[in-house]
């Protein structure tokens, strides 16, 4: 299981790769905004897409859209940790396909909870 | 900004009260048909309203050039460099609050990632030797076998006080680490009061262009806030306060599971 985790400040990336290292996810990528992620995505090593939505260059909702139109990525899992917290933008987030959206600040037992049940989705 | 605001601007009034003198004079000569009286008075009005208007134009560049000088915005003709603006030094002040943060994060991380496999180690071997204990207690131990715990307890003991040293000043670090909240507490402050500051003199300049509108007679377009949704604006300050954001975490789960996921 490889995870691309992208944010544009590079503590949070820290914070999530720990995180998903003790959650038993240490095969980890950091990008610091969508137009570096979807490249890398479209290697197609990455299993899992954790992203921030505010970012220079290309925002996460913008990558979440290119990951959803793109071919070999649709399927994707993609997960969004993020600040925003309008409701117009979380009704967006789900319109555009994203499978689970964590506000920050957030905690440990969020982000495993929402990480398990996407998994859990995707295995039934 | 709307101009219907009631002038409390002696010079405005007065010249509103002229107006209407002169308004009525131009009603009467007009009635008894004196024309040229009529159009002297029409060009009168003309003059009053050009007065009034370079008056108030006058005191918005004055004003103007007051804030910008409070502000010690450099000018193109400003003669001592000697102190950068205001408004550069809260963007240096700033540019420091997150040099200082991004280090202390960073410090607190590497103190964080170089702990815990400390911790680990230590609950793996200490997990180990418990089951060795109880075997011990259990009395199922070779005499062979208890020789190598004990000699094992005993690395254990001397690795676990100095890991827990290790651990304890990790610790201390992060804790100094958190520092940075007094200094940059101190220097947000500073910005927020001239942020303050900024904000009265530019709602003043406002307030006076808005009676050289009024003169003027122009109306301003209300310039429509394009949606920037889906851009992306940072943080909630007051979320509370808002009804068109989540709360936390729990709301966005509600939100999501009300459209059925």
């Amino acid at each position: 299981m490889k995870i691309l985790v992208v944010d544009d400040f590079s503590t949070m990336r820290r914070i999530i790769k720990n995180l998903l290292r003790d959650l038993g996810f240490a095969n980890t990528d950091e990008a610091d905004d969508g137009n570096t992620a979807l490249p890398m995505l479209q290697t197609g090593k990455y299993d899992f897409l954790v992203t921030d939505w505010n970012m220079p260059g290309m925002t996460g909702i913008d990558l979440l859209r290119n990951v959803r139109a793109d071919e070999s990525l649709k399927t994707l899992p993609v997960l969004m940790v993020t600040a925003e917290a309008k409701r117009d933008q979380i009704v967006a987030a789900a319109q555009a396909g994203v499978n689970g959206y964590v506000v920050k600040p957030f905690t440990a037992a969020v982000l495993k909870e929402k990480i398990d049940k996407i998994f859990e989705r995707i295995d039934s | 900004m709307t101009n219907k605001k009631p002038l409390d601007d002696a010079a405005v009034l007065g010249f509103e009260d002229q107006l209407k003198a002169q308004a009525n004079q131009l009603k009467d000569l007009v009635d008894s048909g004196d024309v040229s009286g009529a159009l002297a008075i029409i060009s009168e009005l003309n003059e009053t309203r050009d007065k009034t208007l370079y008056q108030e134009v006058g005191r918005l560049t004055r004003t103007l050039h007051e804030s910008i000088r409070n502000f010690h915005i450099d000018t193109a003709n400003s003669a001592t460099n000697e102190e950068a603006s205001k408004i550069e030094d809260a963007s240096d002040r700033l540019a420091y609050v997150v040099d200082m943060t991004n280090k202390a994060a960073n410090k607190t991380l590497d103190l964080v990632e170089e702990t815990m496999p400390y911790a680990s180690g230590i609950s793996t071997e200490a997990k180990q030797l418990k089951e060795d204990w109880s075997r011990l207690q259990r009395k199922e131990m070779k005499p062979d076998e208890f020789r190598q715990l004990t000699s094992k307890m005993g690395t254990f003991l001397s690795k676990l006080c100095n890991d827990s040293d290790k651990v304890y000043s990790n610790l201390s670090d992060i804790l100094l680490a958190q520092d940075f909240q007094d200094l940059t507490g101190q220097v947000i402050n500073r910005v927020t009061t001239l942020v303050k500051d900024v904000e009265e003199n530019l709602v003043k300049l406002v307030t006076m262009a808005g009676k050289v509108d009024q003169m003027t007679g122009n109306v301003q377009q209300e310039v429509k806030q394009q949606e920037t949704n889906m851009k992306g604006e940072g943080p909630q300050i007051h979320a509370e306060a808002r009804d068109d954001v989540v709360s936390g975490q729990d709301d966005v789960d509600d939100l999501l599971s009300s459209l059925g996921f």
